[in-house]
């Protein structure tokens, strides 16, 4: 049977799914209307949806589907433990649940969450129960170097497992950078050698770099691509040393997003920004950055999309790749698909909610 | 007893909550604890893992907001009204 095209978008006012039919996409479903979604995504392993919820006021809360989107269940949110402290005086409580994995396939019931103040969290009942993973915020490095980068606390965007091997974790931290663990989470290394943090006293600092978002190639996961606060980043060692391959004078360069292809190991997308000072399209135009060649060159793609009098910016989980096909939401509200890599794009709506999070999933 | 008022967003995610209900408790701290054994759930949305009350969340005894924010040790009287307010926020 063909699997059809769903995309899940985290919005801020709710979680839309929309379903790719021979006429176009289709809401499907509007859930948790009127919350703000910073990710939700849909776990393949068990066809299970997952959404993390800020509420203004309520706090940060978790939520999943079992029947794709039509009704959600409230799951309890992790807790941080009593007397863990941010800082001295400052004792940490959940602020922000920023991203939501799944563990490795041979480790079916886990599931992680990053969250802020700096947290990651593991669960292994299926995301029943969530647990400090302790060795990580027990890190020397994060009471003294770690910070927030945009929100007043450090956060955890990003995590790979390798399939190669369920023990090794790599996470991304706004401002930390990378760390790893080979030991299913007893012990974590930094890895930012090659980065460069442009807003510190020692831009090589091996702590307090600003990964906006990490992802591995599926096939050859010793490829990560990295976008970065300053620049585009490429490893080809598992980050045990990073290449810049920004554009010098092109466009791609800032941005929040990255998305690598699932078999080639030098080819990945952004979608650039103009510089962290402004944050908002080059010229007005709204486009996407290809590299074939592992970022030794970068082309620009257009066709389909707005040119001008267009503001968008493109958060660090919405935009999305599975097969050929990418898609992506922005900050205004619209929202891209292509079916050839970025060749063509088509509006799939204009006048969304602004959007945090945009994944593939199949039905 | 003292009496309780609830904003009304409360009830979308605790359907069986009035915006008036009544309880037994001698500090704003105890009257959480009571409220959450009857509503599962109901005293993370309104204070935090540490036992804060949430950055947004105002309670109120009678007209006095609560001043102990992070331990809610506040006393109760049984005719104490106790609101329990969402601070409005932008679209």
């Amino acid at each position: 049977m063909n699997m059809k095209q769903r995309l899940i978008l985290g919005t801020r006012k709710g979680v839309m799914v929309l379903d790719r039919e021979s006429n176009g996409w289709r809401l499907s479903q509007h859930g948790q209307s009127g919350i703000p979604v910073p990710f939700a995504f849909c776990d393949a392993r068990n066809a299970t949806m997952w959404a993390s919820l800020d509420h203004g006021h309520w706090g940060p809360k978790l939520a999943r589907s079992k029947d794709a989107g039509k009704t959600w269940e409230d799951v309890p949110a992790p807790k941080y433990p009593e007397g863990a402290l941010v800082k001295e005086g400052k004792p940490a409580a959940l602020e922000y649940i920023w991203y939501i994995a799944p563990g490795p396939a041979r480790r079916p019931n886990r599931m992680y969450l990053g969250t802020n103040p700096g947290g990651l969290f593991q669960s292994d009942d299926g995301g029943n129960t969530f647990a400090l993973v302790e060795a990580l915020w027990n890190q020397p490095s994060r009471m003294t170097g770690w910070f927030g980068g945009g929100r007043d606390t450090p956060g955890i965007h990003s995590l790979f497992t390798d399939p190669r091997n369920p023990d090794r974790t790599l996470i991304a931290i706004s401002c930390a950078g990378v760390f790893e663990t080979l030991d299913d989470g007893k012990s974590w290394t930094h890895r930012n050698k090659g980065l460069r943090a442009d807003f510190l006293p020692d831009p090589s600092s091996e702590i307090g770099q600003d990964p906006h978002f990490m992802m591995a190639c599926a096939a050859n996961p010793d490829v990560l691509w990295q976008q970065n606060h300053c620049g585009i980043f490429r490893s080809e060692d598992g980050a045990k040393n990073w290449t810049d391959i920004s554009e010098s004078a092109g466009p791609a360069r800032f941005g929040f997003a990255v998305a690598a292809h699932a078999k080639d190991p030098k080819t990945a997308w952004v979608v650039p920004g103009k510089s962290d000072q402004e944050r908002t399209t080059i010229d007005g135009a709204l486009f996407v950055c290809r590299t074939q060649d592992g970022g030794k060159t970068w082309q620009k793609q257009t066709k389909g999309l707005p040119q001008q009098l267009a503001y968008d910016l493109v958060y660090r989980h919405a935009l999305d790749i599975a097969g050929d096909a990418l898609a992506f939401g922005s900050t205004t509200g619209n929202l891209f698909f292509s079916p050839d890599g970025g060749e063509n794009w088509t509006t799939v709506a204009n006048y969304l909610p602004p959007i945090y999070s945009v994944r593939f999933a199949e039905f | 007893m003292a009496r309780i008022r609830l904003t009304k967003h409360l009830q979308r995610f605790f359907p069986g909550l009035g915006e008036e209900v009544h309880a037994d408790a001698n500090t704003v701290r105890e009257l959480i604890r009571v409220l959450d054994a009857k509503y599962p759930g109901f005293g993370h949305y309104v204070i935090d893992e540490q036992g804060a009350v949430r950055k947004h969340v105002n309670i109120f005894v009678n007209d006095m907001a609560v001043l102990d924010r992070t331990g809610l040790s506040d006393a109760l009287g049984p005719n104490d009204e106790v609101f329990i307010l969402q601070a409005l926020s932008g679209g």
